[in-house]
């Protein structure tokens, strides 16, 4: 088998037994980035000159007999709103295009603390905002699947590399869907933690009470083994939890005779392509098969999620977007007075799905419209919160498709933001209660991966692995990678 | 027709704590531009905001002591707003539910007291500072970071004022009890102490409240008083006029002596305050309040009372010897000394005050310490110098830091109280004014005044005066 299609757990053992070294399996993944990048296009900067400079030491590190973790060595790369000191980080906007942080985020502190190998800066749509990467204000990132359609998003190029074998896991980030909706495109694993589970100091902020950085990896071991490296309670970030972080590969294995499982009956809407209802349904079989329990349930005010989440979020993303200014860091084109530099700074450097968002949250504060829209969606929030803990009094996971269709074409939704925006129907909600979700493989349609998205309660990422690992065991669709087209 | 001004402040007090309102730089003032910055203060992409709990403590003690309810659930809020001196193009700040509300403060002016109430104090960070470089095309400006995120406790008192010598009594008085409680240094001039005024004026008699401005940029005591003299007698002209108040921000030129309109109603910012979702709500429980409440400094109001009725000080010496927590303590280590209080007080009200503003010093940097003042005086009560020399003597030890006796040896400023030697001199004066003799011995009076002079300035001042009058009249 080549390197670039090992997981982290098989390639970890390699390493740890010295049959393969680091700066090796760096080598091949680079060379792997040259051969298929020129048609995915998943990075945005690399830094391969860095990444074989901590490779050796990492193989240095072993040589000396240091105890490594599960992680030591492996080459990962990050999606481009994490912040790393010393390398560009863009968020896919020309107007962060040439901005280098001055510091680490905590989840890179962490992975570097870790051992990490870090290979570059993947693509996404311009500060997290889209579901195709279309959006990026570089160039979009294309379905390692098929390649005229779009890889997802936000967390398009994160997806891309890891479906692509660019990358062995990478870091992404989901707001609304963004780590789910693309792993479901790209048939890759994807996990949003729970809100508070994984610090977010570092993150550059989308909409700072839905955001959280996740995993993603090729299969649900691997997932919990970075979700244990980056989990946890971080003094920087005042909304992270301060809760002790399980060991998740030691309890994958788990039993799963018994498990509740709750099947919510609004996820399966108008406009679900049949394929990706008869997979799903076909894994809540699979769950009954293995012991589970499954049965329909209801969450009545999931149709509201998506507009009462368009509020919350775009209403954070106004004001957590005002710093790029031009004034300090970052783009800035000058203009006659301040206002004009503001304007022109903000004109050019944003693109127009940023500046649409902007707009409709710079709205929904304003006075007079606030109790309206804003306050009005934090009270939806609020009833779909206790949507969710009414069925975790019964059910100890959600099963749900992750999105009602596979990857779309490229331009296929472009233009009109709503149909878009429809593409985050199953994951929104699970933000706007802060729940933990993963996405894992189940079945293809036309050749084309479709998404489980298995739902947690608060804090308890444990049981939905433990669920995933399950399915994964019985099932071999996350073995299945796609055709580059490459030798 | 005859008019009554309505005045209620805003005041912004920046807080001594060691670090900032969410980050760890420090907040020391003076050092050079953006050196006390981080990338969270700077605003920089990706930061969060942490709170520093030292913020919330000296914003409960502020609470306690203007009388307020401490909320037992707070929050922050992001006040947003374009203005290059704001990293984030937000304020960090409190809107609806603020730390502390509905409380008061009393002031004195002209011997009445008075009761203001207190609306609100709310935690906030403060901005950067821009300096505007002039040029050709208009020059540029630069932007100082150090004291952006510096915690602020905004003050905001009911419009309970009416007259500016009472927002200016309400300023010092604020001023005071902050400095009491150890929160701020109040500097004015440094910004670390800022007030905006609300005012408006009306009929007397009226009960609905006119239009109201409101006048920033007023950096002293003075300023304020001045600017709201100006800006209400400016309403009240218009008024007359026939004319109607508009709804503005006014600016106060010290220069010019007016206030000025920096923006109309129209121009008005729209705050788009909301929840802050990178901090979690604050609550405070009874057990933190009342650790806060037991650990507050004894405050101006009640030391006052306490020079009253431990010494019996009349209440306008007691206040404004406790109008400052350093002059007080100063205070009472003198008496510590020499118990004689009103001595002391009119003393460190006299000549110490006077000395200690002459000289740009504040009562624990006087090179004459409480001990020594206490020296001087005993000194005086012993009459080893009379109360005229003791000025000269503090003069001196003020000058050259030297203690009192050492003083008086050294300048041989020992008051003469030997009957002879003095008697000597008495005769001498006589015999060298007969025409003024003969007018006091004609019956008048004040003719001795001019003879005992005479004596004083022939022993330079160290006669003792009692002594002096006895003898001439004796000799006479």
């Amino acid at each position: 088998m080549e390197l670039h299609n090992l997981t982290v757990s098989e390639l970890s053992k390699l390493l740890a037994k010295g049959e393969v070294s680091s700066v090796e399996v760096t080598t091949a993944i680079i060379d792997r980035i040259e051969a298929v990048e020129n048609r995915v296009q998943a990075y945005v900067t690399r830094t391969a000159e860095k990444a074989l400079e901590q490779a050796k030491a990492i193989d240095e590190a072993r040589a000396k007999g240091e105890e490594l973790g599960p992680l030591a060595g492996v080459p990962m790369a990050l999606k481009d709103n994490i912040c790393t000191e010393g390398i560009r980080t863009t968020c896919s906007s020309r107007i962060l295009a040439d901005w280098v942080p001055p510091y680490d985020a905590t989840v890179v502190r962490n992975l570097k603390d870790a051992g990490s190998v870090m290979l570059g800066k993947l693509n996404m749509d311009e500060f997290a905002m889209g579901s195709s990467n279309e959006n990026s204000s570089f160039f979009p990132t294309h379905n390692p699947w098929d390649y005229d359609r779009v890889p997802g998003g936000s967390s398009g190029g994160a997806v891309a590399a890891v479906a692509a074998g660019e990358a062995f896991y990478s870091l992404g980030s989901d707001t609304g869907g963004s780590i789910r909706q693309p792993a479901s495109f790209c048939g890759v694993v994807g996990m949003k933690p729970t809100y508070g589970r994984v610090s977010r100091y570092g993150l550059i902020a989308f909409a700072s009470s839905l955001d959280q950085i996740g995993p993603i990896t090729k299969d649900v071991t691997d997932c919990a083994l970075v979700q244990k490296a980056i989990a946890g309670h971080d003094a920087h970030d005042s909304t992270s939890a301060d809760l002790p972080v399980p060991d998740y590969q030691e309890a994958l294995k788990a039993e799963i005779k018994g498990l509740k499982i709750g099947i919510p009956k609004e996820y399966f809407a108008e406009g679900m392509e049949p394929e990706v209802e008869e997979s799903v349904r076909k894994a809540i079989a699979k769950f009954e098969e293995l012991g589970a329990i499954c049965e329909e349930t209801s969450l009545p005010h999931t149709e509201y999620a998506l507009p009462a989440y368009y509020l919350v979020a775009t209403a954070e993303a106004s004001s957590n977007l005002a710093r790029y200014d031009g004034v300090s860091y970052g783009l800035r084109v000058p203009g006659k007075d301040i206002v004009e530099m503001y304007m022109n700074t903000r004109s050019e450097g944003f693109g127009p799905e940023v500046k649409r968002r902007i707009m409709l949250g710079t709205y929904a504060l304003s006075s007079g419209y606030y109790d309206a829209y804003y306050l009005k969606a934090l009270k939806v929030r609020t009833l779909i919160r206790k949507d969710f803990d009414e069925a975790f009094k019964r059910y100890d996971v959600l099963a749900t498709p992750t999105s009602p269709t596979v990857a779309f074409k490229l331009g296929e939704k472009a233009g009109d933001p709503l149909a878009m925006y429809l593409s985050d129907l199953c994951t929104i909600p699970i933000n706007m209660a802060g729940l933990p979700a993963i996405s894992l493989p189940c079945g293809f349609s036309q050749g084309l991966p479709i998404g489980l998205q298995l739902i947690g309660k608060p804090f308890d990422e444990t049981t939905l692995l433990q669920a995933a690992y399950a399915f994964e065991q019985n099932t071999d669709y996350h073995r299945q990678r796609p055709d580059l087209g490459v030798a | 027709m005859d008019y009554e001004a309505v005045i209620g402040l805003e005041v912004h007090v920046e807080l001594k704590t060691n670090s900032k309102a969410f980050c760890a730089c420090t907040t020391s003032f003076g050092a050079e531009p953006n050196t006390h910055v981080c990338p969270v203060c700077l605003g920089m992409p990706g930061v969060l905001p942490v709170i520093n709990r030292q913020v919330i403590e000296f914003g409960i003690m502020t609470g306690l002591a203007l009388n307020c309810q401490i909320a037992p659930f707070c929050k922050y809020d992001r006040k947003n707003y374009y203005y290059p001196d704001l990293p984030k193009n937000f304020q960090t700040s409190q809107y609806d539910l603020p730390l502390a509300n509905n409380g008061y403060l009393k002031i004195n002016v002209d011997g009445e007291e008075k009761r203001i109430g207190i609306t609100r104090v709310h935690m906030e960070e403060d901005a950067g500072k821009l300096v505007h470089v002039d040029g050709p095309g208009g020059g540029y400006s630069l932007v100082d970071y150090n004291r952006a995120g510096v915690p602020l406790l905004e003050i905001v008192s009911e419009p309970d004022m009416r007259l500016p010598s009472e927002a200016r009594a309400y300023m010092e008085k604020l001023r005071s009890i902050l400095l009491y409680l150890g929160v701020s240094d109040c500097k004015m001039e440094e910004g670390s102490l800022r007030c905006d005024a609300n005012v408006s004026v009306r009929p007397r008699g009226s009960k609905t409240l006119g239009t109201k401005t409101e006048v920033k940029n007023m950096n002293s005591f003075r300023a304020l008083q001045r600017a709201l003299e100006y800006e209400i007698e400016r309403q009240i002209s218009v008024l007359e006029d026939g004319g109607k108040i508009q709804q503005a921000t006014m600016s106060w030129d010290e220069s010019r002596g007016i206030t000025t309109v920096m923006r109309t109603k129209e121009e008005a910012h729209d705050y788009r305050y909301f929840p802050e979702p990178d901090l979690v709500p604050i609550e405070v429980d009874n057990e933190w309040i009342e650790r806060v409440r037991k650990s507050l400094p004894e405050l101006p109001d009640e030391r006052s009372q306490r020079l009253i009725n431990t010494y019996g000080l009349p209440q306008y010496d007691a206040q404004v010897i406790t109008s400052s927590r350093d002059l007080a303590e100063y205070f009472d280590q003198v008496v510590a000394k020499f118990p004689d209080a009103k001595v002391v007080s009119n003393w460190i009200m006299g000549d110490f005050s006077r000395l200690l503003n002459a000289n740009n010093l504040e009562p624990q940097n006087s090179p004459v310490p409480p001990e020594q003042l206490a020296d001087l005086l005993q000194l005086q009560k012993e009459g080893t110098i009379s109360g005229k020399i003791a000025k000269q003597v503090l003069e001196e030890m003020f000058k050259t830091g030297k203690k009192a006796r050492q003083v008086v040896e050294e300048k041989g400023l020992v008051q003469i109280s030997d009957a002879d030697a003095l008697g000597k001199i008495v005769n001498e004066v006589i015999s060298a004014n007969p025409k003024v003799v003969e007018d006091y011995r004609n019956g008048k009076d004040k003719a001795l005044g001019f003879l005992v002079g005479q004596v004083m300035k022939a022993t330079k001042g160290k006669a003792n005066p009692g002594l002096v009058n006895k003898l001439l009249k004796e000799q006479l």
